[in-house]
């Protein structure tokens, strides 16, 4: 996206609070989604999350704050915002009782689909998640993963703009889980606005164009993934082993271009001027007589990323560590 | 505000008698229950009455006919003690059941309804849905309805029958459905399940589980059932237009009982939290 047309938001939470029977489940919430892109919001259980997507449609209405979802105000337009978002909640919330087919007919009427083009709707979804050739069976007798696609094809029945995601691959094993992943990532390409919820990191690696770190209600840091790590990893760096004793690469300090060693159990992070001085780093250990097992350049996860934030928070004994960053900054 | 969508309240009745009706194990005892009340029972007694003969036992129950109000006395028809005790049983004892059985069953159903959608993690897709708040209620309210009152039209029917095939030989020929009868089942019944069914559902959605609106809605229920078991009684004992004051008066609690319940609903009521819940 272009420093020039920066995306507009899709869902913006403004200072949000929420709390049932006094306990908080939201603290001056602020989300910011960029519309047409997948925003992760990433925390621990409790951390707020399913309660603000809750908030996003107008399923619940926040005590304090502003919420705006497509431009609407869910607490006065609800019908309009949920007619234009496809939710799929942490629970699949299907009617067992009833077959797939009359799970995604009675979404639709409930949505206002024409019935003229419904059964094709229908079908369609169905198709696009791997699950018609179960319609006519009862949801009772579908596997999690058969129900996440019957729910994901819901989601999608009524062609809304907004799609949210509460732990969409929970229960998966890891190959529907990947499958599921990869579906949701097919949809932006759509067009969609995602905003899914997950507290599995490695799920939102690679998925994620936005991320929002959620923790006791509050957000701690938001923006694009490399962004937040340049902000916390501001410097280059390798990974480097040797055989035995990494001790030894603490003698790396001295070298040009090296600006300080970080020894761990199995290796070391170097950090460096410039990720050119790489070549010369490894140069002097050869010739040191050490042998290279490990030359990584040092690209943190969002795992690492995560963790980092957390301690921050925790160092600082307070909700807000980082600047959190607008889609005009994400994108510029 | 957006305004009613019918279309959506319906939605959600045909969706919940469609789950009602695949559960086997909620038709079967509603059915059975119906069975026991407008069948078995009146045929039991009907056939008894009429078979024995003019024995004194028939005789004294005959006499007590006279405790009656004149209105209901003058109504009777029959010539022989047999005759007249087993006309009074079919339209006047039987009366009551008519609203028994389905405020029984509907207050059942709608005991779980809302709460049940909590409890099934369901209320979550209704929640985030366009439906309106008013619409779904009103839509389980429906479906709730359905139920009870589909079981007493089917066995008001099959005790229409009995009722003539037993007694009829012994007044003259076919009676049944009486005038007044024909105004309890499509007038007062439909206004005292309006009541119930409204009292239990705004209760489902403020209790915590499927067990505690059960519980809870018997509290409603009996004393609603005893009323209506009078006012039925009133309803046919007394004259036409007593039924449809009684009819009226039961309307005019139920709709303004089901407007507050539509209003009192919250959509987070149908999520796993709510405040006080």
């Amino acid at each position: 996206m272009s420093a020039l047309n920066p995306p507009a938001a899709a869902v913006q939470l403004a200072r949000v609070s929420k709390a049932f029977n006094d306990k908080p489940a939201l603290t001056d919430l602020t989300v910011v989604a960029p519309e047409g892109k997948i925003t992760v919001l990433l925390g621990p259980n409790g951390a707020g999350k399913t309660t603000a997507i809750r908030c996003i449609t107008g399923a619940m209405t926040p005590d304090q704050g502003v919420v705006r979802t497509l431009g609407l105000d869910p607490a006065v337009d609800g019908e309009a915002v949920r007619s234009d978002c496809g939710v799929v909640s942490a629970k699949p919330a299907l009617y067992d009782r009833l077959t797939g087919w009359d799970n995604l007919i009675y979404a639709a009427q409930l949505h206002g689909v024409d019935s003229s083009v419904m059964h094709d709707r229908i079908r369609a979804s169905a198709g696009r998640f791997g699950i018609e050739h179960a319609l006519d069976e009862q949801v009772g007798g579908y596997s999690t993963g058969m129900k996440t696609r019957l729910a994901l094809s819901r989601s999608v029945l009524h062609e809304p703009c907004l799609l949210l995601f509460d732990e969409p691959t929970s229960g998966l094993d890891p190959e529907s889980a990947q499958a599921v992943l990869q579906l949701i990532r097919e949809m932006t390409t759509d067009g969609h606005t995602v905003v899914m919820c997950t507290h599995h990191l490695v799920e939102a690696e690679g998925l994620a164009d936005h991320v929002i770190v959620l923790d006791t209600g509050t957000d701690l840091v938001s923006g694009q993934p490399s962004d937040l790590t340049r902000t916390y990893w501001p410097e280059d760096s390798v990974r480097i082993a040797v055989e035995g004793d990494q001790a030894k690469l603490a003698d790396l300090e001295i070298l040009p271009g090296v600006r300080r060693v970080e020894l761990g159990a199995t290796d070391a992070r170097v950090v460096l001027n410039d990720p050119a001085v790489t070549p010369d780093v490894v140069v002097a250990l050869t010739a040191a007589g050490q042998r290279v097992t490990k030359v990584v350049p040092h690209e943190p996860s969002l795992e690492e990323l995560y963790f980092a934030v957390r301690r921050s928070a925790r160092d600082l004994g307070e909700g807000t560590v980082g600047s959190t960053i607008t889609p005009e900054e994400a994108y510029r | 505000m957006s305004s009613f969508n019918w279309r959506r309240t319906f939605t959600v009745a045909r969706t919940d008698v469609k789950q009602l009706v695949l559960a086997k194990d909620f038709w079967m005892p509603m059915g059975i229950l119906g069975s026991i009340f407008f069948v078995f029972v009146p045929l039991f007694l009907l056939l008894s009455i009429t078979s024995l003969g003019d024995v004194p036992a028939v005789q004294n129950v005959a006499n007590t006919l006279e405790v009656l109000p004149q209105a209901a006395q003058d109504q009777i028809q029959g010539d022989t003690p047999q005759g007249r005790t087993s006309y009074a049983l079919a339209v006047f004892l039987f009366a009551p059941m008519a609203v028994v059985v389905p405020l029984t069953i509907s207050t059942a159903v709608g005991a779980a309804t809302l709460v049940g959608e909590r409890e099934r993690g369901t209320g979550e897709f209704l929640a985030h849905s366009p439906a309106g708040t008013r619409e779904i209620y009103l839509g389980k309210l429906l479906a709730s309805l359905v139920p009870g009152y589909f079981t007493t039209m089917v066995g008001f029917t099959c005790y229409s029958l009995i009722v003539n095939i037993i007694v009829g030989p012994e007044v003259g020929g076919w009676f049944f459905p009486t005038q007044q009868w024909w105004l309890l089942m499509l007038w007062v019944l439909p206004g005292f399940l309006l009541i119930g069914l409204s009292l239990v559902l705004r209760l489902s959605g403020k209790v915590k589980s499927t067990a505690a609106a059960q519980q809870a809605s018997g509290l409603i229920t009996l004393p609603l059932i005893a009323i209506s078991y009078a006012q039925a009684s009133g309803a046919i004992y007394g004259t036409a237009t007593t039924t449809i004051v009684i009819g009226a008066i039961a309307w005019a609690i139920g709709l303004t009982s089901t407007w507050r319940g539509m209003a009192g609903v919250k959509r987070q009521r149908l999520l796993g939290v709510a405040d006080g819940v």
